[in-house]
């Protein structure tokens, strides 16, 4: 099993370091089962409850590799996201005291979920695995949910959105919400499709830095790719936080403080961000690291 | 003097209208489909451009149709409200107000109705709503309230349009064209004046007022809870039902002062709608106003002390920033000026009373627009303020919902007298008995409203 996540790994060009840390990530082995050996064991035991830990000592925002944000690229490139509406996003803040750090924010998947609740037609919840995804067939475009989310993350296909060729015929489902659709509302949805084909988020698989780890709560592990640690440990040893906490989402998001904020050290000398690169600039597919797997992508 | 000879005038005065069409009338109406066409036309644009047509974004995601909706279910409060209080209360002032106030709420309720459709990126899945609709989202509240409101608020309007409906039946049948005398006749549902059913209505009339305020409460109550269920700085606020309410009632009686005066001058009712109707509703509306600025008071004092989150940089960007122009003048001109000079005797004249009443609800509309957009432009991440210009499109569709609503308004003042005349002859004063043109319809032995008591004349 392990062999056959490492020949993915090693195909999709992220090297043989993420195999090996994969390989010796016993417990997440169930990640890469194909999906139909996967469900009967799914249905005996406790589902997942996929989580996302952000650890901001390692993101630079991709400005040592003078490179774009690759989290947004990679995420970009796997979803055809359309152009200037990032379902994940790399902020630069600056604290009070000058120092500069950066700050990725993708969907929090909130378990209590302002989104879903306004909902008018039930077309935003949560899936079995705590994910909170868009049914783009039932939304009706009232953006309620743009409107209570404290979190800014849904984007809205305010005119016809740019579907990749061939699009027209891909496999929609709200995990792989492809093609886009004009007057629905979009936004991470945790890439659950990949989850579902053992592997982590494009984001987190796209991450030079390995910053970005990627679990289950109800096995309380995660991984980055590269490591694998245990999820609630992780988050307590490392003063882990979540975003807007006091307002009472309980996101499944968390972040590792640290670098670069108010204690730490400005980034990287005096250079800038660049912006991501939206998947039609990326050009061919050939160049994302990470190709979707049969049956998740366009057909 | 002779209560035939004024009962005859008043008939002649309100009949008019509705027997002669005049020039004026019809170029109104001409252009008033005009610009409801222009809508039209802006929101084929929209639908085939998609919500890209309008100037909202990801950041600010509601605009001037969320404005409107909010601004038209103000409007809509007022009329059938106070109308409802007052012939409850037996209030005599009423009479010549009730129909146009309940009129008034009709009209707008129907314009407030459209707003959130206009506004929904994939209208061709209202139906959704039915099939899908959820009980938790406020959305669905307000797609069952604000339905409910407008019929109970026709089914009230047309209540007390029977008798009238009757009167023109008899009355002008003979002067009208076959369909308007057709309807006259299916809406009068074969009303003799009979005491059975005077009572009839009467029984009805009572259960519709009773029914008509706390649903008319609701509806801005559930309006302002799109915005009161969000965290977002401006929205979040307990107090959003009743602050809603209040300035409802306020814009609402401004817009029945508005459109009191228009009627007024244009069919020359100034012996029915007198300087005491002014003042009253003067009167209301200071009360309301005055309600409102505690309520604007409370709110912004509690956000203010406390400075919660993004609490700072709103409140700097509303009354330093870049929307302080709007905002000031919305406060001073559409709440502390108007108050001012509806309240004092001596600047509570007429003219000035009309004035007051349009600054009202320019200020109110400025008011709901600062309610809907800073709050959507704070950023919530460390990204830019949000912009929002409206673009043609919702500008036309803007003009197009205000000519809509006078459209419906010039439409019924063809059709039916603007003042009940039913209503005016049960209190026509201390005159013994009811001119002859109406004792067929209405026979005087009939007590009005019998078990309310109290107050009548």
């Amino acid at each position: 099993m392990a062999e056959k996540i490492s020949r993915r790994r090693l195909i999709g060009g992220i090297g043989a370091a993420t195999a090996l840390g994969v390989a010796g990530a016993g417990p997440l082995a169930a990640l890469a089962l194909p999906e139909e050996k996967a469900a009967p064991a799914a249905k005996s035991g406790p589902s997942r409850q996929w989580a996302m830990v952000i650890d901001l000592r390692k993101c630079e925002g991709c400005v040592t590799t003078e490179k774009a944000p690759q989290c947004v690229e990679a995420c970009n490139a796997e979803h055809f996201v359309p152009k200037g509406q990032e379902w994940i996003q790399v902020f630069e803040v600056e604290g009070e005291s000058g120092h500069k750090h950066f700050f990725p924010r993708l969907c929090m998947q909130c378990e209590n979920a302002p989104c879903t609740k306004v909902c008018p037609v039930g077309a935003t919840y949560h899936n079995d695995e705590g994910v909170v995804l868009v049914n783009h067939d039932r939304c009706i475009g009232c953006r309620m949910c743009m409107a209570a989310c404290p979190y800014g993350v849904r984007r809205f296909n305010w005119g016809e959105p740019e579907n990749p060729a061939g699009a027209a015929l891909a496999n929609y489902s709200p995990e792989f919400p492809v093609p886009h659709r004009k007057g629905t509302v979009e936004k991470c949805m945790l890439c659950a499709h990949r989850a579902r084909d053992g592997k982590l988020p494009a984001c987190a698989a796209g991450c030079p830095m390995f910053a970005l780890y990627f679990g289950d709560l109800n096995e309380d592990i995660a991984t980055n790719g590269k490591e694998v640690v245990q999820l609630r440990r992780f988050l307590d040893e490392n003063q882990a936080y979540r975003l807007k906490e006091e307002l009472g989402t309980r996101p499944r998001v968390w972040y590792i403080p640290g670098h670069g904020q108010e204690y730490g050290h400005t980034v990287d000398l005096d250079k800038e961000p660049k912006t991501p690169r939206s998947w039609q600039e990326q050009g061919s597919t050939l160049n994302n690291p990470h190709p979707r797997s049969e049956g998740s992508g366009t057909k | 003097m002779n209560a035939d000879a004024s009962w005859q005038q008043f008939e002649d005065r309100v009949l008019a209208p509705v027997t002669t069409t005049s020039r004026t009338w019809l170029l109104l109406v001409v252009a008033l489909l005009v610009l409801t066409a222009g809508g039209f036309v802006a929101y084929g644009v929209q639908v085939y451009r998609g919500l890209a047509a309008t100037g909202m974004g990801d950041t600010v995601i509601w605009g001037v149709y969320i404005s409107n909706f909010v601004f038209f279910s103000g409007v809509s409060m007022a009329g059938t409200f106070i109308s409802a209080i007052l012939r409850l209360t037996g209030a005599e002032w009423r009479r010549p107000l009730t129909r146009f106030s309940e009129l008034t709420t009709v009209a707008a309720l129907s314009m407030c109705a459209i707003m959130p459709a206009v506004d929904m990126g994939r209208p061709d899945r209202l139906w959704h709503l039915i099939v899908y609709g959820r009980l938790e989202s406020p959305l669905v509240w307000d797609i069952m309230v604000i339905p409910t409101y407008l019929t109970a608020s026709l089914i009230y309007l047309y209540l007390f349009l029977i008798p009238d409906a009757a009167y023109l039946r008899d009355r002008i049948g003979d002067q009208v064209s076959k369909p308007r005398r057709k309807l006259y006749s299916f809406l009068a549902m074969g009303w003799q004046g009979l005491p059975e059913q005077h009572r009839k209505i009467q029984v009805a009339g009572t259960v519709m007022m009773f029914m008509i305020i706390p649903i008319g409460v609701a509806t801005h109550s559930v309006v302002s809870w799109i915005f009161g269920m969000t965290y977002r700085s401006g929205w979040n606020s307990t107090i959003f039902a009743p602050y809603f309410a209040v300035g409802a009632l306020y814009s609402g009686t401004a817009m029945l002062i508005t459109l009191m005066y228009i009627f007024r001058r244009v069919y020359h009712l100034e012996e029915y709608l007198t300087a005491r109707h002014f003042r009253y509703l003067a009167t209301l509306l200071v009360a309301f106003g005055v309600l409102y600025l505690y309520f604007t008071f409370a709110e912004y004092l509690t956000v203010t002390y406390k400075l919660q989150g993004g609490d700072d940089k709103l409140l700097d960007e509303l009354f330093v920033g870049r929307y302080a122009a709007l905002v000031w003048i919305g406060f001073v001109g559409g709440q502390v000026l108007p108050i001012v000079l509806a309240a004092l005797p001596w600047t509570r004249t007429i003219p000035i009373l009309f004035a007051v009443s349009i600054l009202v609800n320019v200020g109110m509309w400025i008011k709901r627009f600062m309610i809907v957009v800073p709050s959507l432009s704070l950023p919530l991440m460390p990204y830019g303020w949000g912009v929002y210009t409206p673009t043609w499109v919702e500008i036309l569709i803007t003009i197009a919902s205000f000519a809509g609503f006078a459209l419906i308004i010039a439409i019924f003042v063809k059709l039916f007298p603007i003042i009940s005349i039913s209503e005016m002859e049960e209190g026509w004063d201390h005159r013994e008995t009811p001119p002859t043109a109406a004792a067929r319809v209405q026979p005087p032995q009939v007590q009005p409203e019998p078990q309310l008591g109290g107050a009548t004349s």
